[in-house]
């Protein structure tokens, strides 16, 4: 395990930090090019909602990566704090922000997608509600940061903060099984057959990729900062 | 292999992972009436008490039942079990059909008659183009 965290260290990692980013991104370009023209142009319409399926492009990845997000965040926490290791709460904090904004895409979105399918702009249901609840753990989790920066405690309040905010997930994930949902149940599932057709998956799995390559953008400039920071005050090592 | 202040606080997270898994479950099971978005006609047959209190019928629209007069829009929403009357005047979502689901909002008059003041459509979670659709029902 220590020989693993070894590769944690920060000096080694600012050289990758510092340089990958703008491959990253160029990646990401090229990404998201394909995947806009796949899902905006090339991609069939729905026969029952028409046009308005493109919107779940955007809308299911995004929700995806958020609740990705927030997983690694709490298990990176609670690594961190069951070894003693201040490069994972860093590295958690940086992921925050790209997914605290991919789950207000996927609020916004969705509530775009509700008003010509359902009828609606907004219902309490429970996948709604829940996913609300989440935005509101991320945004305590990077207040927290925030108000206690220079504090020891900060990383034992932001841990709690993402050790709540993880029951939340899999709430979130079978709300639409346990409870009578307006929200529908999940197309795609691990054991069986996807009920979206592969001439809307594939757009659906490249936009996936394309804003995961953009968390990790977002990631490695804000972990950078982070690493800046600490050679600001002439530390060497965490 | 670990110090045993490593196992200390791992056993402190399980702990503390435990018990929040387990309060939160316990309000959730005592608010499962709320949590809920709807109710099926066959939950509102067991309803004992329903009069003037606003609440969500879901399920089907039943094949052949929307009725369409100038005023108004009648149709029956079944869960291939029981089946409820709705009554509703106002603007109906795209996709409200037959045989496709359907949340209605409002009044119960009695056990099988419901006056809704908002229509929702609750959409399914199959994804294809016209072309398949129409080539799955032919077959």
């Amino acid at each position: 395990m220590k020989f693993i965290f070894k590769f944690f260290e920060p000096n080694k990692v600012f050289l990758i930090t510092s340089k990958a980013p703008k491959y990253v991104m160029a990646l990401f370009m090229i990404v998201i090019s394909i995947g806009l023209l796949e899902a905006l142009i090339f991609s069939p319409e729905d026969y029952k909602q028409s046009h308005s399926v493109r919107i779940m492009y955007v809308h299911v990845p995004a929700a995806w990566i958020s609740l990705g997000i927030f997983s690694s965040m709490t298990l990176l926490s609670l690594s961190g704090y069951i070894f003693k290791n201040k490069n994972f709460f860093l590295i958690a904090k940086s992921l925050a922000p790209s997914g605290l904004v991919f789950n207000i895409i996927a609020l916004v979105t969705g509530s775009i997608w509700g008003k010509p399918t359902w009828g609606t702009w907004w219902a309490w249901d429970a996948r709604i509600t829940s996913m609300l609840i989440l935005a509101l753990f991320y945004l305590m989790y990077l207040v927290a940061w925030r108000i206690y920066e220079n504090k020891d405690y900060v990383l034992k309040i932001t841990t709690m903060i993402a050790l709540m905010g993880i029951i939340n997930v899999p709430i979130i994930k079978y709300s639409v099984e346990w409870w009578s949902t307006l929200h529908q149940p999940a197309s795609i599932t691990l054991l069986s057959k996807s009920s979206i057709h592969s001439s809307m998956l594939f757009p659906l799995l490249i936009m996936t990729a394309a804003f995961a390559l953009f968390s990790l953008l977002i990631f490695l400039m804000k972990y950078n900062t982070e690493l800046i920071k600490i050679k600001n005050k002439g530390l060497d090592r965490l | 292999m670990y110090g045993r202040k490593v196992k200390l606080r791992f056993l402190f997270i399980i702990l503390i992972l435990f018990s929040l898994i387990l309060s939160t479950f316990l309000i959730l099971k005592s608010l499962e009436e709320n949590v809920v978005y709807f109710q099926s006609p066959s939950d509102i047959k067991l309803l004992e008490e329903f009069r003037d209190k606003k609440i969500r019928v879901g399920g089907m629209v039943k094949e052949n039942s929307i009725k369409v007069s100038s005023e108004k829009i009648n149709f029956i929403i079944t869960d291939f079990k029981n089946e409820i009357n709705v009554v509703y005047s106002g603007v109906i979502p795209n996709l409200f059909s037959e045989g496709k689901g359907v949340v209605a909002e409002g009044y119960l008059k009695d056990r099988s008659f419901f006056k809704a003041t908002k229509i929702l459509a609750k959409h399914d979670e199959n994804y294809m183009p016209p072309e398949v659709k129409a080539i799955l029902e032919e077959k």
